[in-house]
């Protein structure tokens, strides 16, 4: 048997590494500080469309945005694969396992933020929390933040809005989940939960899946994810940035204003839209951005992107499997109704 | 030797079948390879975050593919 190929390692040489990942930095730097000048120089000089037309402004924004939501999603992620490759939901539960509600709200809600998970884990991470002993309001805390308050979310509002913005939304998200998750575990709802989740028993022995990683296997994971993550997202990204630059360019900043009115309708129609919607932060993002630049206030656009990418059929769907139908109507009414306010009070302030 | 993979049919977890699958036919190992996919049960072994390895019921990776080399040590490791 010839098993060479598979024992040998890849070729990875760690004296190299960091000269390599030095090298990736300085140009990521470059590229991004050279973007708008480059693209108005290829759009507007070399191509020679006019920037005070709509087809020039509108391609000009398509071919900018698209390159510094690709050089940021890069960056970002790779950095914050790495640092959360430090975590682990096994750490999560156990930092949670016999909290109280409140403080647990609290800590559930943050761990939500920077445990690396994926939506596709949710049924057994729900399993594992609540029959270790996680009260179930807990849980949802959780589950809510993970998705609500993303890294992909993080970057793309870093990018488009500035750090302000970027800080309200992570401020905004984590206190939805950790209110809609103290807000279900009063309602003592876990008669609705299907009872095998209480009847598990865990036989295995939990393995701490971020012990026992190297530096290589932390850059490796890095390298992977900026892959896999990129590959997922790019039609979405195109498209979103797409039907931003369409609207950028052709429709009226007095459609908007004529038809959303920034008064008491807007964020309700805002969430309304977005809970059926689904999409990621990365294909939505473009669209709230010419959406905000076109006069929609920034309570409506933040209400709408968070209803989009914390509530969505497919995790539903999943968790139809240990929650039963009013848990989940109740879940989706109380996140809603949670995002609903943080509109208002986005648009009251800002 | 008996096999388990564990996952609930996201990408990385058809990943980490085929990779041993390939690591078993590599070693000409005598193994059984199982697909769990109930939650229920992935959940029962402790793991909440797949895709997941069990090896004679260890589990011995959660939460991430291993390296083909990496997993080929971990299979030639079990008698």
């Amino acid at each position: 048997m010839n098993t060479s190929a598979l024992v040998e390692h890849p070729v990875r040489s760690s004296a190299r590494r960091p000269l390599l990942l030095a090298g990736a930095a300085v140009l990521w730097i470059v590229a991004y500080r050279v973007n708008l000048r480059w693209w108005d120089w290829v759009v507007y000089d070399v191509a020679g469309l006019d920037p005070d037309t709509r087809l020039g402004s509108a391609v000009h924004f398509f071919l900018y945005d698209t390159t510094k939501i690709a050089l940021l999603l890069t960056g970002v992620i790779f950095v914050v694969t790495i640092a959360r490759s430090f975590m682990s939901v096994e750490r999560t539960r156990a930092l949670l396992g016999g909290r109280r509600e409140g403080v647990g709200n609290v800590v559930a809600a943050g761990l939500g933020v920077v445990t690396p998970f994926c939506s596709c884990s949710a049924v057994p991470a729900f399993i594992g929390f609540v029959a270790a002993g996680v009260p179930l309001g807990v849980t949802m805390s959780f589950l809510i933040a993970s998705p609500l308050v993303n890294e992909i979310a993080i970057v793309m509002l870093l990018g488009l809005f500035g750090w302000k913005i970027t800080v309200l939304y992570i401020v905004g998200g984590t206190t939805i989940a950790v209110v809609a998750g103290y807000v279900l575990g009063r309602l003592r709802l876990e008669k609705w939960v299907e009872p095998f989740v209480f009847e598990t028993r865990l036989h295995g022995e939990p393995i701490d899946s971020s012990a026992q990683l190297t530096w290589d296997d932390r850059i490796d994971m890095g390298i992977e994810e900026v892959r896999t993550i990129l590959l997922k997202i790019w039609p979405y990204l195109l498209v979103g940035i797409g039907l931003g630059a369409a609207i950028h360019g052709w429709v009226p900043e007095q459609w908007i204003a004529d038809h959303a009115t920034s008064g008491l309708w807007g964020v309700l129609v805002a969430v309304g839209l977005g809970v059926p919607l689904y999409s990621n932060a990365a294909g939505i993002l473009p669209l709230v951005e010419t959406l905000h630049d076109k006069g929609l206030p920034m309570g409506t656009v933040l209400a709408f992107m968070m209803s989009v990418v914390a509530l969505s059929m497919p995790e539903m769907v999943l968790l139809r499997r240990v929650l039963k139908k009013p848990l989940i109507v109740t879940y989706v009414a109380v996140v809603a109704t949670g995002i609903l306010a943080i509109g208002y009070l986005f648009n009251l302030v800002l | 030797m008996d096999i388990k993979i564990l996952g609930t049919g996201c990408a990385k977890c058809q990943k980490l079948e085929q990779l041993t699958r390939e690591v078993v036919a590599a070693l000409a190992l005598d193994a059984t390879i199982d697909k769990v996919t109930d939650p229920g049960e992935i959940a029962a072994w402790g793991v909440m975050a797949t895709p997941a390895l069990i090896l004679d019921d260890r589990v011995v990776a959660a939460g991430r593919v291993p390296s083909a080399a990496d997993l080929t040590a971990l299979l030639a490791g079990t008698p």
